[in-house]
């Protein structure tokens, strides 16, 4: 696989401002590569987070909305309903899409919007320093739970693709992992069919990706990997949820 | 009077923490005192910078462009800021890193190998105190009385790590006095 | 207790908490997050509520439902966060609820910067929500006197029942100053019971309260704005609040000036005196009410020949300014709104640039 170390078309040359250890970086490849592989580039809009990910319109060589933190999804159903003929993707991060969000994420999933939903789950708000986000696990401290997410008080984590496969109208909804090479090997796979429904006319998609945070998490990079694989991952289970027939 | 101590260096390197040091002990004497961090997302991985302005009437603007001092603890800090700083005023230059003067000939450099003092003294992550002991002992902007009893308050709940921050900061007012 | 070093966010969170407010809703936003940080440890240990909202949105009425249910309650927040609580306040305001907001104010328009700005200066004074509605505007430019609006926002809110909002920008919410906190903590919440819906066994009547803002006949609607509005005039005249630097002497430049900036100004109107220029300053403390007779009162002094409005924002303030001179000196306006503060020296460089006639 000589490829691996080529720079797909579809990102730019600029580094990233992402710390080390950080997730993003490959999530961004995995997607510029489906936007390579598609030959899409020249009509794909994406729509950027407000998040750690605010800035990947500086990474992705495409077109880009920058959106108001959570809003993401409203603006991408602008976007599709005015312009079919266009590839939308969202890219969005769990505070973004599963707290200030949720409203917006839902109803385009109900509503089937025909855009493409890039989900990364890292268990914490990363930008803003390491504060709880709905993704946080029990028991997990952070900045803004300093004795460790209280169930009791806040509830269970929400586990998004399994709320959003429960509603009747989404086409794909899925839960992959890059914290490791298999993972990022199947993760590929799905982001591409999750394009690929969208070119197909199918209606929403979206891919979770459960990630990590080592500079909120307060660990090296490798401890990180290790913590998602032993606590994210129980919890979070990877598979496809929703597949059109 | 007025006097501004400009801290920086990468972040990570215990900026923010030595500049309050020295902003409690202007306290503790009686003095006005604004700690003004930088903030933004500079704070990963790039430069961090603080400034403490210690004066004898409230503080006006906490904008300083002109500070009377530089702590400057990697090269990147003293290249920027070195120009920046009043005549008269002391360069702190934490010589491991900084194989270079401020260049100029109407302030005070003072380089001090922070980072090997900080490990002779048992922690490297010390270094930011070992800045702070020489810093204070050389330009006497607080007694350095005050500043040893206020390490002691800032690591009152860590007491395993408090003889190591001591002697940092001793070392520091050694290689000042040196 | 004597004076300690603070952080202008925790010390918001401390002055909530002796000021006997033990209910805080917010969520997470640069440049103030710590508040919630530094209250996520400590309402807890004072038997406190803390709970972070899944948006501004939800925690706008969060506070609306507490302050409803007669419990003192606030929340800090910043530009983006506040326009999304803005349809809450328009409610909070027409319910006649108190609650205390915190905005420190980060670069706008639109998510702008982090850095300190002033650029929501009209969304509170004038609006920001939708409706006849006003806030009480308090813009601090120390720790310690953010500590002490936040102490007095609370029965400010109570004796209007109304919402004041502590506007305050990223420097005063990052920087450490000395604060000290009175020992008298806590001032004792208002009487209740005439409107809150805090269940009638609790104020042993059997007479409902309704905690609403829908009045669809015309006439009522009218009586109520009227009512609103008698509180706000009453705000005019009780609640004015400012601070004067150098306005004994004979002044030629007269600077308006709130907040961060109004420290940036006052050192400026040192050097200036220092080299033997006089120029005096007025800080607002109240944005809303706004000191309009002071600020008439000292552009009309004799030696006084021009007004500058100097603001982190690109000509809000001015306006009021504008109608307090009501033309009878020149008003001007300098200001910067991308989060680089501007320095004492340009702001000599502008007044000079004034003096000789340039602008
Ligand atoms: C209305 C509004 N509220 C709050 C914020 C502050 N804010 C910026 S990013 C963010 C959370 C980011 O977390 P997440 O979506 O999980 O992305 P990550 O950084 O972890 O990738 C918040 C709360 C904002 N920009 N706008
Ligand atoms: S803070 Fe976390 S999510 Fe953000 S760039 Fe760093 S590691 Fe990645
Ligand atoms: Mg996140």
């Amino acid at each position: 696989m000589g490829k691996t170390f080529s720079k797909p078309r579809s990102l730019t040359d600029q580094p990233t401002h992402y710390c080390p250890g950080c997730t993003h970086g490959v999530i961004h490849r995995l997607v510029a590569e489906t936007i390579d592989e598609l030959d899409i580039m020249e009509r794909t809009v994406g729509i950027a987070p407000v998040g750690c990910a605010v800035l990947a319109y500086n990474y992705f060589n495409c077109d880009f909305q920058e959106a108001a933190h959570g809003r993401a999804p409203a603006m991408a159903t602008g976007i599709k309903r005015v312009r079919p003929d266009l590839v939308v993707f969202t890219y969005q991060g769990d505070g973004d899409l599963a707290s200030i969000g949720m409203g917006e994420i839902v109803h385009a999933a109900n509503r089937g919007e025909k855009f493409t939903v890039i989900f990364v789950n890292n268990a914490v708000y990363g930008m803003t320093g390491g504060q709880m986000a709905p993704t946080t696990m029990p028991g997990q401290r952070t900045t803004t739970s300093p004795r460790g997410r209280n169930v009791e008080e806040v509830g269970m984590p929400i586990k998004v693709a399994e709320l959003l496969a429960a509603l009747e109208t989404p086409a794909y909804i899925t839960r992959q992992t890059v914290i490791d090479p298999k993972g990022i090997r199947k993760a590929k796979k799905a982001i591409r069919k999750a394009f690929e429904y969208q070119l197909a006319g199918r209606c929403f998609s979206l891919v979770e990706v459960v990630s990590t945070c080592p500079t909120n998490w307060g660990m090296t990079p490798v401890e990180a990997v290790a913590w998602a694989r032993e606590t994210l991952l129980p919890y979070y289970q990877l598979g496809e949820f929703k597949v059109p027939e | 009077m007025q006097s501004e101590v400009k801290f920086a260096g990468f972040g990570g390197q215990g900026i923010l923490l030595s500049a309050k040091i020295l902003a409690h002990a202007a306290l503790e004497e009686g003095h006005e005192v604004v700690w003004i961090p930088s903030y933004g997302p500079e704070m990963r991985g790039g430069t961090a910078y603080c400034t403490v302005v210690i004066g004898d009437r409230p503080i006006g603007s906490p904008i300083i462009k002109n500070p009377q001092h530089l702590i400057a603890m990697n090269r990147p800090s003293l290249e920027k800021f070195a120009p920046t700083v009043r005549p008269g005023g002391i360069i702190l230059i934490n010589a491991n890193l900084i194989p270079i003067g401020s260049g100029r000939d109407d302030v005070t450099d003072l380089a001090v190998p922070v980072n090997d003092l900080a490990a002779a003294a048992g922690n490297l992550r010390a270094a930011n105190l070992v800045a702070l002991g020489a810093f204070v002992a050389r330009s006497g902007i607080v007694d350095f009385e005050t500043l040893r009893r206020c390490v002691q308050e800032e690591f009152a709940a860590k007491p395993q790590t408090l003889p190591v921050n001591l002697a940092a900061l001793e070392k520091g007012r050694q290689a000042a006095q040196g | 207790m004597g004076k300690i070093l603070m952080k202008g966010n925790e010390a918001i969170g401390e002055a909530a908490i002796r000021a006997g407010c033990l209910n805080y809703f917010a969520y997470p936003i640069t440049p103030q997050s710590e508040v919630a940080e530094y209250l996520a440890k400590r309402m807890p240990e004072v038997g406190g509520v803390f709970l972070q909202g899944e948006s501004e949105v939800a925690v706008g009425y969060m506070l609306f439902g507490a302050a409803g249910a007669g419990e003192r309650v606030f929340t800090t927040s910043s530009s983006p966060g506040i326009s999304l609580m803005s349809e809450a306040i328009s409610y909070i305001a027409a319910a006649q609820l108190p609650v205390v907001f915190v905005n420190i104010i980060r670069g706008g328009p639109g998510l702008g910067g982090i850095l300190p700005s002033q650029g929501d200066y009209f969304q509170a004074t004038k609006g920001g929500g939708h409706g006849d509605y006003r806030l009480l505007v308090l813009a601090p430019a120390s720790v310690q006197e953010t500590a002490e609006m936040v102490m007095m926002a609370f029965p400010l809110a109570e004796k209007y029942r109304n919402p004041v909002m502590i506007l305050g920008d990223g420097l005063i919410g990052q920087m450490m100053e000395p604060v000290e906190f009175p020992d008298h903590l806590r001032t004792a919440p208002s009487d209740k019971n005439a409107w809150a819906s805090n269940g009638m066994a609790t104020r042993g009547s059997r007479q409902r309260n309704l905690v609403k803002s829908l009045f669809l006949d015309p006439e009522a609607l009218n009586n109520q704005n009227l009512l609103l509005k008698s509180k706000y005039d009453r705000m005019r005249r009780e609640e004015v609040r400012y601070e004067t630097y150098n306005l004994d002497g004979d002044y030629r430049v007269l600077i308006v000036s709130y907040g961060t900036m109004s420290r940036v100004c006052r050192t400026a109107v040192d050097n200036l005196k220092a080299a033997g220029v006089e120029v005096g300053l007025l800080r607002p403390q109240t944005l809303f009410p706004f000191p309009l007779e002071a600020v008439r009162e000292a552009a009309g002094r004799p030696a006084c020949q021009a007004v500058i409005s100097i603001e982190m924002s690109m000509g809000q303030m001015v306006e009021d300014v504008e109608r307090a001179v009501c033309g009878i000196r020149p008003v001007h306006w300098y200001g910067k709104c991308g989060g680089d503060v501007p320095t004492p020296e340009e702001v000599m460089d502008v007044v000079r640039g004034l003096m000789a006639g340039g602008r």
